[in-house]
């Protein structure tokens, strides 16, 4: 289902920016180097930019045609915007700040906006001013302020990136349990692939103005051309698996990966443990697979999954990237050349990946349906 | 004591210089509104012309509110036939004056205030759907009131002490146009006025402490609507 239908050109002095792109519920991230347009093409799609030409659509509603001479204001299109520099009113309370969003449009009451405050779990803030609030406090009073003004989509330019690590750790849950519990399309705009790779349903990658390409994030990571965008040296996959049960002697999980039990470290907090049967997200560096011919009994590692060559990519300096299929999906394996050659490992070939229980990546993501 | 003569004097010069604020201010805030946020032809010209009742003569400003609002003059007639409104030789010329004279002290505050602003604020309320006149109400006024204040009182100190433009433009006319600077001088000119000058010199330092005081206490005020938010 297509919620969001975006074909815009912006010319802002020597800046010229195109997009033409299409995406679902659940967060499309917009993803390139700084100077790419990411930020430009927010900015149109809320309104605060005029387009040379678009098409934007969302929730059922054209907000902009430049054929058809259709433009709403900004102040109607009903767009949630976090900023950059959260640009919460600084004479305001919290209180006043979030209520602010809710007068315009459609009028929430009480109990949509006890709510938002729950999620964001900001009760404790409602009475102080923002000047004396911390970063990822600011933030989530912004992401407050944006959700209660019931918007039909939100947009979310690099909400973490002005926070330090632990911040950014603390605020993705946040974001993940919005896309759970709110039906509307986010636009989420980012440099850090590892944002991209938690969050992201559908990613948009971005280069000098252009789309590059668009799709399923877990597809475009899977491919083996994007490196020049996506880094090789950090290139991943994300790989679907359910979650079957929990080995509280071990603190392992078993999760079911295409018929395979893998085995990865349970969350630090058993309370985070996810319900058996829940499609999760696991993220694997190709650095952290290992290939062997054979399956192994005297070797340490636990997740040895069979898997089928695809492509074997050579890098220009000492590694070679190889693609195979585990059942439908994708797996990277960054070896050396030199290894790829002593082992002879060519298309076609059925060898066994070895990935290290520590090396998935722990932060577990729920798939979204 | 005040005498009754004296007491009209300060009444009427503070009523000059409070309908010259009240006049004023919104085309001030205007003005400043778009010098500040506009960018559009003839821009430095009216910044040009704000600017010039500060630099240009007192006496040559009165001249010329003489020429074009006096009794003959083309703005006098329009005022006269189309609003009621006389100002050759009455207080409200005086006040006319007195607004002119104080409007770049009243402008440059407010514009540096909204000049302080971030533009951003202004987006972000129009994303939240907010029209122009709630961003104005909401965001742009109350973020810059301190800017405001600081020119109201700057404006209403200089529009109390005008003396050149006014005595031009209106004469000094007891009763009618003769404010406190007008008052002192007209005394200062009579031999026997030393004494009746001094008292309104004195009236004239204890109303300028007086301003002082109450500006420095709003801004505390100001202030401290700030930091009792800090807890």
């Amino acid at each position: 289902m297509t919620d969001l239908r975006i074909d815009i050109a912006v010319k802002a002095g020597d800046f010229a920016l195109e997009a033409d792109f299409r995406a679902g519920q659940g967060i499309t991230a917009i993803f390139g180097q700084s100077g790419a347009g990411k930020s430009t093409l927010l900015r149109t799609v809320a309104g605060l930019m005029r387009p040379e030409r678009a098409h934007v659509e969302f929730g059922g509603q054209v907000v902009e045609d430049t054929e058809k001479r259709i433009r709403v204001a900004a102040r109607k299109r009903r767009v949630g915007f976090v900023f950059q520099d959260d640009r919460l009113f600084p004479h305001m309370t919290v209180r006043r700040n979030i209520a602010y969003g809710a007068r315009g449009n459609a009028r929430p009451g009480q109990e949509q906006f006890d709510g938002i405050i729950a999620l964001l779990g900001i009760e404790e803030l409602l009475d102080r001013r923002p000047a004396t609030l911390s970063g990822g406090e600011r933030k989530r009073v912004a992401i407050a302020r944006a959700l209660m003004s019931d918007p039909q989509i939100l947009l979310m330019d690099e909400p973490l990136a002005s926070l330090d690590f632990a911040r950014r750790e603390r605020i993705m849950p946040y974001l993940e349990r919005i896309r759970s519990r709110t039906r509307i399309p986010i636009l989420y705009v980012s440099h850090e692939i590892d944002e991209i790779a938690r969050l992201a349903d559908t990613l948009v990658i971005m280069s000098q103005g252009k789309v590059v390409v668009s799709g399923d994030t877990a597809a475009l990571f899977a491919r083996s051309d994007l490196g020049a965008y996506l880094g090789s040296h950090q290139a991943s996959v994300l790989l679907r698996g359910i979650f079957r049960r929990y080995e509280a002697e071990y603190g392992l999980m078993q999760v079911d990966l295409e018929g395979y039990t893998v085995f990865l470290l349970g969350p630090p907090d058993r309370e985070d443990l996810p319900q058996p049967g829940t499609a999760l997200r696991l993220r694997v560096h190709a650095r952290d697979v290992a290939i062997s011919l054979t399956p192994r009994s005297d070797i340490s590692v636990r997740n040895q999954l069979p898997m089928v060559i695809e492509e074997v990519v050579s890098g220009d300096d000492a590694f070679a990237e190889i693609r195979g299929m585990v059942g439908l999906q994708v797996l990277k394996s960054r070896i050396t050349r030199k290894t790829v050659d002593d082992l002879r490992l060519r298309p076609g070939m059925s060898v066994y990946a070895m990935i290290k229980s520590i090396s998935f990546d722990r932060r577990l993501v729920q798939e979204h349906d | 004591m005040l005498t009754g003569g004296e007491l009209q004097i300060i009444l009427l010069s503070l009523k000059v210089a409070a309908t010259a604020m009240a006049a004023a201010l919104p085309l001030a805030f205007f003005v400043a509104w778009a010098l500040a946020r506009w960018r559009f032809r003839g821009r430095s010209l009216l910044q040009a012309i704000t600017t010039l009742p500060l630099v240009l003569p007192p006496v040559v400003t009165g001249y010329v509110l003489l020429v074009s609002f006096g009794a003959n003059g083309p703005l006098g007639w329009l005022s006269r036939e189309v609003l009621g409104l006389e100002f050759a030789f009455r207080w409200t010329g005086a006040a006319l004056a007195a607004a002119i004279m104080a409007f770049p002290l009243l402008v440059r505050p407010i514009r540096l205030s909204l000049e302080a602003i971030d533009p951003g604020l202004e987006e972000a309320a129009k994303t939240l759907g907010a029209g122009r006149l709630r961003v104005l109400a909401t965001v742009v006024l109350p973020l810059s009131l301190p800017g405001i204040l600081a020119g109201v009182i700057l404006g209403f100190a200089k529009a109390l002490g005008e003396f050149g433009a006014t005595i031009t433009f209106v004469s000094n006319i007891p009763g009618q146009t003769q404010t406190l600077s007008l008052a002192i001088y007209s005394f200062l000119q009579s031999p026997t006025g030393d004494m009746a000058a001094l008292r309104l010199i004195g009236i004239s330092v204890l109303l300028a402490i007086g301003a002082i005081v109450a500006s420095e206490w709003v801004s505390s005020r100001l202030a401290a609507g700030g930091a009792s938010s800090r807890d």
